[in-house]
């Protein structure tokens, strides 16, 4: 095992490369839950996202192009689940899983034929300055404008949910639906729009697996990635800052464990393989674990249906 | 003479197979304190909603200062000067106090802004609160005043507050009172929904009574009697649970320092609990909801077994047995909640008694239920009951409040328990159903069952109990005999106005 392989610039870089889509789709995740709605079809929106943005990339060749549309077909996706949960009262788990499996076979139809194929991926980034930094350069500055997209969105969802009075009434919603009902907010439309984000987020980061980390498209290229942004939304205790460092952490050992294989350790490869997802529940069970209990509470109507009734 | 601040006319809204308002008519004259009188399932509640938009009347019109009022949704209640306080509390436990406000105006100013107004708001009104705090973890009556506030801040015309009182104790209702008769003086006109009738008689201006739907009375409630004002709401006059008499036995449960931690988050801890209960004695035990109550009753019940030696039946130590060794030791319990936690709402009436009967009653024999029995218990306790159903094959949630708690009460009670324990037996339940749900439990205390009553309702309390005491952060004060106490002596063990020293209404 040969460890002067691992170039540390590359890895950090290679780290946020391999964050970004969980970041998206953890992020989306967890606006829809702080709305009190629970979206177990993150998996599947997801790789709608990589397959449609896929396909659109290729035929337009605009990259940019492909991550829109994979965002409105997340969100179009997740509308279908906001309106069978929300409207006709479904029941959210099990309309999440059907999302799960609806998603996974639609994106092998559609991309059959695509599989093998390249499509042209996001530029990087030519940031004056910064980017020229030694180090630092390389390693923070020189991406796609997705990274920066992702990590900007992590600050504006923060923001939104501490300091506007829209993101006021969503915790609101997700907290007591009856109560926010009363006082005449409109339950239902806020919660399919949040439903909506998060099948947009969703959308955009499988786009990036199959656009920019991978990037081409093969059959179940998520590999369970829209669970782990599950996993993620809850032991970060539906806090943005949280599901940074969660998605930042399972991104960082993932790459990790690959140029540890790669640099030629030959021990335990399965176990190397299973470490990206447990490390990442252990840290984070144990950073929700170790807070006062009212910090990391789930939003209290999270998963239950509301109905209006007199 | 003042004048009209909002006119009722012919209000009319139906619901498949009832209709919950009748032809209502009415006015509201500015600066008074309207009572709106009514049983459960009078329609209070309904009528409420159309003032405040929530729901939209079928037929019939209102006026506010003249001119016509139509609210299609809160909002546009809200803009109007029309704000309400809710009887379960429309709040929001994981967020602050001034975040719960500002979700409650229609125009919120910057946080800072906002946490200055609420504070200069709670001095004038004499309600002390602060901004920063979780609402979560506020008393009942502290959280009443972030509703009160929320409403203040908008500077209502009409303020309308749905039984505001059920659950302070007698000196915050006193602070409240003040508080309500400082607005009135304001010249804002307040529509008091309560079945407290003595509350009323001293506090309101004038009353409506409610029955069935239909306005069936109005009176000026200081010169009625509250007798007088119970028989308009229900039509009939009721029984007053005989009086008692009798001397208590051997002590059947002790209960000996209980200490346990707070379920949850939001929940109470409870805190050396001591106390004996003898046969044919029944113990009230009051206090604010909140402070113990449906942690004593899970400690008690068996759900939480608390620590060993804590929970003594006859002499026997039944501190970490289960619900089911606890039942067939004698010692039963109801709690509170009919729908979820006494009787499971979609399981029929028959089910719901062998769920916590089929042991004592032998309905389940070698892990086979015997259904032909357990109807007939069913049955039994439908009849001696009088509890309004169809049949046992009915669902549980398919009965109203009263009827559902007179069978989750009567199903203990027909097991001849040794030891019962009631959690809150008459909530929401009307007065002729609380009446005879009352008198049950005399009786069986009369039989020789030692029973410990949790109520919010002191009334009740007062009326039923031999001995009282009450439960305040989860510490049980002195027990006293009920025949002793006054309503100044309730008040300090309920823990009274002691987090209210700052409270005084500026004038």
């Amino acid at each position: 095992m040969d460890l002067s392989n691992i170039n540390p610039i590359l890895l950090i870089a290679s780290i946020m490369i391999s964050a970004t889509p969980i970041l998206l789709a953890a992020l989306g995740e967890m606006v829809v839950e702080k709305s009190g709605v629970l979206n177990l079809g993150v998996e599947g929106m997801m790789i709608s996202g990589a397959v449609i943005g896929f396909i659109v990339a290729i035929n337009t060749g605009a990259p940019l192009l492909g991550f829109a549309t994979a965002a409105v077909a997340g969100a179009v996706l997740s509308l279908s689940f906001g309106i069978l949960t929300q409207v006709l009262l479904s029941n959210q788990v099990a309309t999440g899983l059907g999302l799960t499996l609806l998603g996974l076979g639609l994106s092998s139809l559609l991309g059959k034929p695509y599989e093998g194929m390249k499509a042209e991926t996001l530029p990087k980034l030519d940031i004056p300055v910064l980017g020229d930094l030694p180090v630092v350069g390389r390693m923070l500055f020189s991406h796609d404008i997705m990274v920066y997209l992702s990590l900007a969105l992590v600050v504006a969802v923060w923001a939104f949910l501490k300091y506007t009075r829209a993101g006021l009434i969503l915790r609101a919603v997700g907290e007591s639906h009856d109560s926010a009902h009363a006082l005449g907010y409109k339950v239902v439309r806020v919660r399919l729009l949040a439903i909506m984000f998060g099948g947009a987020c969703a959308g955009l980061g499988g786009a990036y697996l199959s656009l920019v980390r991978v990037p081409q498209w093969t059959e179940g290229m998520t590999a369970g990635a829209g669970w782990i942004a599950l996993a993620i939304v809850v032991f970060a205790s539906w806090r943005a800052g949280r599901v940074l460092i969660g998605a930042y952490l399972f991104g960082g050992i993932t790459v990790l464990q690959l140029n540890l294989q790669a640099a030629g350790l030959t021990w335990g490869v399965q176990y190397l393989s299973m470490s990206p997802y447990l490390i990442t529940i252990l840290v984070l069970v144990f950073i929700s674990s170790n807070r006062s209990r009212s910090n990391h509470d789930a939003p209290a109507t999270l998963g239950r249906t509301f109905h209006a009734t007199r | 003479m003042p004048n009209d601040l909002l006119r009722l006319s012919g209000l009319t809204k139906a619901y498949p197979g009832v209709v919950a308002n009748d032809d209502v008519s009415f006015d509201i004259r500015e600066g008074e304190i309207h009572a709106l009188l009514g049983e459960n399932g009078a329609g209070k509640s309904t009528l409420v909603k159309m003032i405040y938009g929530l729901v939209t009347p079928d037929k019939g019109t209102m006026a506010l200062h003249g001119a016509p009022y139509a609210p299609s949704e809160p909002s546009d209640a809200r803009k109007a000067g029309v704000a309400m306080v809710f009887q379960h509390f429309s709040l929001f436990n994981a967020l602050d106090v001034a975040e719960n406000v500002a979700l409650g105006m229609e125009n919120p100013p910057p946080r800072r802004d906002l946490a200055r107004r609420i504070r200069d708001v709670s001095e004038t009104y004499g309600l002390p609160l602060d901004p920063a705090r979780i609402v979560g973890t506020l008393s009942a009556g502290e959280r009443q005043r972030v509703e009160i506030i929320r409403c203040l801040l908008q500077n209502p015309r009409l303020l309308i507050m749905d039984e505001p009182t059920s659950v302070l104790t007698p000196q915050e209702v006193e602070i409240l009172f003040e508080t309500l008769r400082k607005l009135k003086s304001e010249g804002t006109a307040i529509l008091y929904i309560s079945h407290k009738l003595e509350e009323i008689r001293t506090l309101c201006d004038h009353a409506t009574v409610l029955r069935l739907g239909k306005k069936v009375a109005t009176c000026t409630p200081s010169e009625t009697t509250a007798r007088a004002m119970a028989e308009m709401m229900i039509g009939a006059s009721f029984a007053a649970p005989a009086p008692k008499t009798k001397t208590p036995g051997d002590v059947l449960l002790r209960v000996d320092s209980l200490t346990m931690p707070a379920p949850a988050a939001f929940g109470t801890p409870l805190r050396d609990i001591s106390f004996e209960l003898r046969a044919g004695e029944v113990l009230g035990v009051g206090g604010v909801a909140g402070n113990g109550q449906d942690e004593l009753l899970q400690s008690l019940s068996g759900e939480r077994p608390p620590p060993r030696g804590t929970i003594w039946v006859k002499g026997v130590d039944v501190s970490r047995d289960g619900p089911v060794a606890r039942r067939a030791a004698g010692f039963l319990s109801a709690p509170e909640e009919r729908l979820g936690h006494a009787a499971a709402p979609d399981m029929s009436l028959t089910e719901n008694a062998v769920l916590t009967a089929g042991l004592r009653e032998g309905l389940v024999r070698n892990g086979l239920i015997n259904w032909r029995h357990a109807d007939a218990f069913a049955q039994g306790v439908i009849d001696r009951f009088d509890v309004r159903t169809p049949g046992t094959h009915v669902a549980a949630r398919a009965l109203s409040g009263g009827n559902l708690q007179k069978f989750v009460i009567g199903r203990e009670v027909a097991q001849n328990p040794d030891i019962l324990v009631v959690n809150q037996p008459t909530w929401g339940v009307d007065a002729a159903a609380a009446a005879a749900i009352r008198q049950a439990l005399l009786d069986l205390a009369t039989e020789g069952t030692a029973i410990l009553v949790i109520s919010q309702d002191l009334d009740e309390l007062m009326q039923i109990a031999d001995r009282f005491g009450a439960l305040n952060e989860g510490r049980l004060s002195e027990l006293k005999p009920v025949g002793q106490l006054t309503m100044e002596e309730i008040g300090l063990m309920m823990g009274g106005a002691h987090d209210m020293e700052v409270a005084h209404v500026a004038d």
